[in-house]
Order: C-alpha cells, then sequence, then structure tokens
C-alpha cells in the first residue's frame, strides 16, 4: 500500500524531482568502466539535468565498504528520491536500472 | 622438508584431536545444521586468537548483527565490545537482503574483498570468520558469478595467509546447501547435533583435514558457560604410568584383606551389590579417608543430593562437611538424564582437570544405564578408566546388582576393566539379612580370599570375621550366639582348670608333709642303728678290756 502511495506521488511530481546517485566502483576494472558509461548514458537519456551523480572509487576510500554496506560492485544507490535503492552490477540492463531508479520507459 | 603449520584454537580438546589446530593460512570449513554451535566455535576460535595468541581476527557475520553477537557472547564471559575496543577483534556485519537490491548486469563481490581486506590490515588480523557465506546465495541472484566470486575468495584469503573459518549450514545430501566444501578443500569439521532416547549429544567430526592425521570419530562436545569443549577421549592406548604407591580404603581391616595397605594408587575399583548392602559408605569413607590424609577428592552423585549424603555418612561417623569445608572434597550431584552419556564423561574430565583430585567417587554408575545402552555405559567407563589412569587418579564405582544372583556379574560387564573389585552381598540366615563382604580380584597383590561380615555400626565400618562353624558361615546374630557359646565355654574351662590346679596342690602339700615325716622317721631309725652301733661298740672295748684285765691278773 505504501509503494503505491509512494509511486502516485512520484508520478505527480514527476517533473521537478532531482535524483541524487551514488556509483561506487572498483578502480579501472571492465565492469567499473561498463557501469560508468551505462549509467551516464542512461541519466543523460532519462533524466538529462535532473541528478547529480557520485562516482566513488572503493578502492580509494576503502573504510567506506564496510559504512556503506558494500558487497557486490559495481553498486549503484539512488539516495534521493526516497526510498532508498541499489543496484549493482554494470548497468548493462536498461531497463532494471530504470525499474531500479524508479524512472517511468517512454 | 616443509610441514603444515597449525593454528591452535584454543577450543578445549579440538587442538588434541587435530593435532595442534586449524591449517595456519588457510580456509577450514565448519559446517552443520542450525543450531549446532558453528556461530559460537567460530566466535571461540577469534577470542582465543585473541586472548591466548595475540592474534587479532575479523568476524564477518551475515546473519547476526554485530550488538546480538556481542550478547550472545557475553554469556560467556567474552566482552567483544572491549575487544574490539582493544583492536583484537573486528566485527562486521554484512547486511543483504534481495528485494532492496537490483542486479543490472555483470559484478563481483569485489566490496566484500575490500571491505574485509581493509579489517585485516587495519587489525593485523591473523584470523578471519565468515559465518554464515551461504547467506550471499539468497541476497544474490547470480549463481555462476557468486561460486566464481567464492572461488577467488578462498584462494585470496590463502593469499592473505589469513586462518579462515568459514561456516555453512549442512544441506540435504551434501555438507552444506551450497557445496562449499567443493571450494574449501583443506579442512571440513562437521558439527552435529543428535536427540537420543530424548537426549541430545552434540557431535564433532573432522571429515577432512589434507596434510595432517586427525583423528576420525565422532567427538562429542559440550557447550556450556565456558563456551566449546570437545572430548578427545577415544585414544585407547595401554601405556599409562603405573604406580606402586597405595591408597587406604579407609577400612583397615579390608586393607588389610587387600594385601595389607589398601588400593593401588590410580587404579580403579568396583564396588558392587545389591540394594542397601553399604556401597555408598564404603565410598564414603573411602573419600574421608583421603580427605583426612589431605588428598583431594571429587564425589560424583547420580543419585543422592550431596546433602543427603553428607547426613547419611555422618550417622555412621564418617563427617564429610569438614572436607567440603576446607575445599578437599567436592561433590557434583545430577541426574543421570541431565545429559547424554558423553555429556557425562565431558562433564566429568572437565571437572576433575579443574578440580585436579587424587581421588573420584561415582555413585552409583548403574544409573547411568537409564541414560545410555549398556555397551555405551561400558564404553565411557572405559575411557574414563584410560583417561583418568593416565592423569594417576584414584576411581571408585559403585554399582547395583539387581538381583542377588549366583553369577555375580555386573550389568555394565566392567569388572573386566576395574583392577579391585569388591562385592557386597546379602547373606540371609536365621531371619535376618547380613553383609558379606567379598574381594572378588585385585590385580597386582596379594589379597584375601575371604569372606568378612561387613558391619556398619555408628563408629564406622568395620570389617568382622565371619564364624566358621559346623553349619557353615554364621554371620549376625548367629555369629554372637556361637561367640557367647564360645565365651561360656572359656569360662567353663577356665573353671575346671583352676579346680584342678587347687586339687594338685593339695595333693602336693599332703606329699610334702608325709616326705617329711617319713625323713623323719627314717631319721631316728638310722639314730636307732647307729645306737646299737656304738653300743655294740662298746660293749665290745668294754669286753676286751675285761679280758685283757682278766689275763693281766691271771698273770699276775
Amino acid at each position: 500500500m505504501s509503494e503505491a502511495l509512494q509511486h502516485f506521488g512520484g508520478e505527480h511530481e514527476e517533473e521537478d524531482e532531482h535524483y541524487v546517485l551514488r556509483l561506487f566502483i572498483t578502480g579501472a576494472s571492465m565492469n567499473s568502466i561498463r557501469a560508468v558509461i551505462n549509467l551516464k548514458e542512461i541519466c543523460e537519456k532519462y533524466i538529462k539535468d535532473r541528478y547529480t551523480l557520485e562516482i566513488v572509487d572503493v578502492h580509494q576510500e576503502k573504510w567506506r565498504a564496510e559504512k556503506e554496506q558494500l558487497i557486490a560492485l559495481p553498486l549503484l544507490i539512488k539516495i534521493s528520491p526516497l526510498p532508498e535503492r541499489r543496484l549493482i552490477g554494470d548497468m548493462s540492463d536498461t531497463e532494471k536500472v530504470l525499474r531500479g531508479l524508479g524512472i517511468p520507459q517512454n | 622438508m616443509k610441514v603444515l603449520q597449525k593454528t591452535p584454537t584454543g577450543i578445549r580438546g579440538l587442538d588434541e584431536i587435530t593435532a595442534g589446530g586449524l591449517p595456519m593460512g588457510r580456509p577450514t570449513l565448519i559446517c552443520g545444521a542450525a543450531g549446532s554451535g558453528k556461530t559460537l566455535f567460530s566466535m571461540e576460535f577469534l577470542v582465543h586468537g585473541a586472548k591466548k595468541y595475540n592474534e587479532p581476527g575479523v568476524f564477518v557475520a551475515f546473519e547476526e548483527k554485530s550488538e546480538e553477537l556481542a550478547i550472545n557472547v557475553a554469556s560467556l564471559g567474552y566482552d567483544l565490545n572491549q575487544l574490539q575496543e582493544d583492536k583484537l577483534i573486528k566485527l562486521d556485519h554484512v547486511h543483504i537482503v534481495r528485494s532492496e537490491i537490483e542486479e543490472t548486469g555483470e559484478y563481483n563481490l569485489d566490496g566484500l574483498f575490500i571491505r574485509l581486506g581493509y579489517a585485516i590490515d587495519s587489525l593485523g588480523a591473523k584470523r578471519v570468520v565468515l559465518d554464515t557465506i551461504e547467506s550471499l546465495f539468497s541476497g544474490l541472484t547470480n549463481q555462476a558469478i557468486l561460486r566464481a566470486e567464492l572461488r577467488r575468495l578462498f584462494e585470496w584469503l590463502k593469499e592473505k595467509k589469513v586462518t579462515a573459518i568459514i561456516t555453512g549450514e549442512r544441506g540435504a545430501e551434501t555438507l552444506t546447501r551450497q557445496g562449499l566444501e567443493e571450494y574449501v578443500s583443506d579442512c571440513v569439521i562437521l558439527l552435529d547435533h543428535r536427540v537420543e532416547n530424548k537426549i541430545s549429544t552434540r557431535i564433532l567430526r573432522i571429515v577432512k583435514y589434507r596434510g595432517s592425521v586427525h583423528g576420525t570419530n565422532e567427538y562429542p562436545f559440550l557447550i556450556d558457560e565456558e563456551g566449546i569443549s570437545v572430548l578427545p577421549v577415544t585414544s585407547l592406548r595401554l601405556d599409562h604410568q603405573v604406580s606402586s604407591l597405595r591408597v587406604s580404603s579407609g577400612i583397615p581391616a579390608l586393607d588389610k584383606m587387600l594385601g595389607g595397605e589398601g588400593f593401588f594408587k590410580g587404579g580403579s575399583i568396583l564396588v558392587s551389590g545389591t540394594a542397601g548392602t553399604g556401597k555408598t559408605s564404603i565410598a564414603g569413607s573411602f573419600i574421608n579417608e583421603a580427605c583426612k590424609n589431605g588428598k583431594r577428592c571429587i564425589y560424583f552423585a547420580f543419585e543422592e543430593s550431596p546433602q543427603q549424603i553428607v547426613r547419611n555418612m555422618h550417622s555412621i561417623n564418617v563427617n564429610l562437611q569438614e572436607h567440603l569445608d576446607n575445599g578437599l572434597l567436592q561433590f557434583s550431584a545430577s541426574r543421570p538424564t541431565l545429559n547424554g552419556l558423553e555429556m557425562h564423561l565431558l562433564s566429568i574430565t572437565k571437572m576433575v582437570d579443574k578440580f585436579k583430585p587424587d581421588i573420584i567417587v561415582l555413585d552409583p554408575i548403574t544409573n547411568l544405564i537409564t541414560v545410555g545402552t549398556a555397551s555405551e555405559v561400558k564404553s565411557l567407563l572405559t575411557r574414563l578408566i584410560d583417561y583418568l589412569q593416565a592423569a594417576q587418579i584414584t576411581v571408585m564405582f559403585t554399582a547395583l546388582a539387581y538381583n542377588d544372583n549366583k553369577t555375580e556379574q555386573t550389568d555394565e560387564g566392567i569388572s573386566s576393566l576395574v583392577d579391585a573389585w569388591l562385592l557386597v552381598r546379602d547373606i540371609e540366615l536365621n531371619g535376618e539379612r547380613n553383609r558379606g563382604l567379598y574381594v572378588m580380584k585385585s590385580r597386582g597383590m596379594k589379597h584375601s580370599n575371604q569372606v568378612r561380615e561387613f558391619v556398619i555400626s555408628d563408629e564406622g565400618l568395620k570389617l568382622v570375621e565371619v564364624f566358621l562353624g559346623p553349619e557353615g558361615v554364621l554371620t549376625g546374630s548367629a555369629r554372637e550366639t556361637q561367640l557367647l557359646l564360645e565365651k561360656t565355654s572359656v569360662a567353663l574351662r577356665d573353671h575346671a582348670v583352676t579346680r584342678k590346679d587347687r586339687e594338685i596342690e593339695r595333693k602336693r602339700l599332703v606329699l610334702e608333709s608325709k616326705i617329711s615325716s617319713l625323713k623323719e622317721e627314717f631319721e631316728s631309725l638310722q639314730d636307732e642303728l647307729n645306737k646299737s652301733y656304738i653300743e655294740d661298740d662298746l660293749k665290745k672295748n668294754i669286753m676286751e678290756d675285761n679280758r685283757r684285765q682278766m689275763t693281766q691278773k691271771r698273770d699276775e
């Protein structure tokens, strides 16, 4: 029920919604590079100018691994709008990424 | 030559079975059903490592939260929060829920690697626990990736040179649900929890230990307020040290029956008998004597409470309270059904290790039958005797013989195991029951083959020589009667003897007086005879004189 409400609200404020995203990657690994490229592509296409993307190289900030509950990488956390969602993988499955971010497909 | 190095777990008994511990720098798989003690096992491994061996450790919990873990092991006296503050242990709770995660393509577990690596490096950890890593399979869907990553993880742990424990839930047909045993090939330990006759026993088995000898038996283990202890007492080698020192039984006459000095130190003694024959009293008096000599004793009571035993012993002038007070005596009373058999053995050995007694008593072992079969009890006692002999501890078992049959065998069939066997038996005669004590066997010493009457009195235990009358062995009041009869006849005989003595004396006096009168008679006779001799001489002299004078006169 709460999900339905959330969804309803989401649709309502769709236009001015701002996305705060954080992507955790590991250096220049294949998965990481693909994830960055795929995500940027999706964002540019669907939520252009409505998003902030922070990319964190976990190798550089190892202490964050525990704090952020990192296991599988690459990991994308949608911080806002709520609810927080976690997406793992190289973001190659566009449909799933959009569903995970709560962005309606057109 | 390079030999596999080992990391001690610090878990009581386990390091003996594994000849040193877990393979150093390699992962070990601990598998078992839910509630079999996997988490506790791995936690002990870390805590002992941190406290005893100065090896910090990282605990990655996939199921329990760090706070929950800390509370769970606090009951064992481990303060995880303090250990974390001291940088000896690091708890890390991995939270992974499938519904919160969307999988959008290729990924790997680098996050876990980095996280673990960071924790290991920041502590200088030598030990790592992953409990239970299989949770990843419920959190993430891509099996192919997970399996490849797990394989990589275990290799990576080896490279990191940490001794790791990976726990896994037991599967239906495999050791672990996800077949982790395929990846961890160095050492696999299985924990099990078995319920027989409504009594549960925990069992540990080393399924595999590459590059090391190890015991392959099922070892029972115990989880109590001190954590896990494994029972390694299955080595049935017969190479114990033996002693020729003696231990008094506390009953002087019994010692006399046993070659004059009592039992051998480190020996095992079985006291068997029917109900109410005084087995506990023998045990009590044995302990009493030992404590009086400053020896330490433990009394394992399976039937009576300590207070009951102390009170009952008091009635036969055996004061056990005194020894309890000065710490020489310890009681351990429990119903046999409290634990499985193995647990009993384990708790006995644990107490023995702690208290270091010279003598222990198990009263009665027959009650253990209620929790195991006869052969199990026998195996338990065999191992217990082995263990005690190795530690040079004298043990006395009491056993209840259910029926007073002539075969005289104990139900446990352990009489062949023990060094000395005392049998207390009812002797029924003339409408009363008396106790007869036999030394059935006593290895390595000359011992009496005679039956003694065993008397329990206010002063204590006594052995009385039985009376062998024309009707056979007499005991109790029959013996008393016989003794009285003997006493009477002795008095009568004494009386007769004195009368005869007096008569002799009288006769002697009479004869003596006779002798003296005869002597006098003889002297007077002698005088008489002498007198006539003199007279004759005188006569003769006078006559000769006269004749000479006559001849002289005629010549004149």
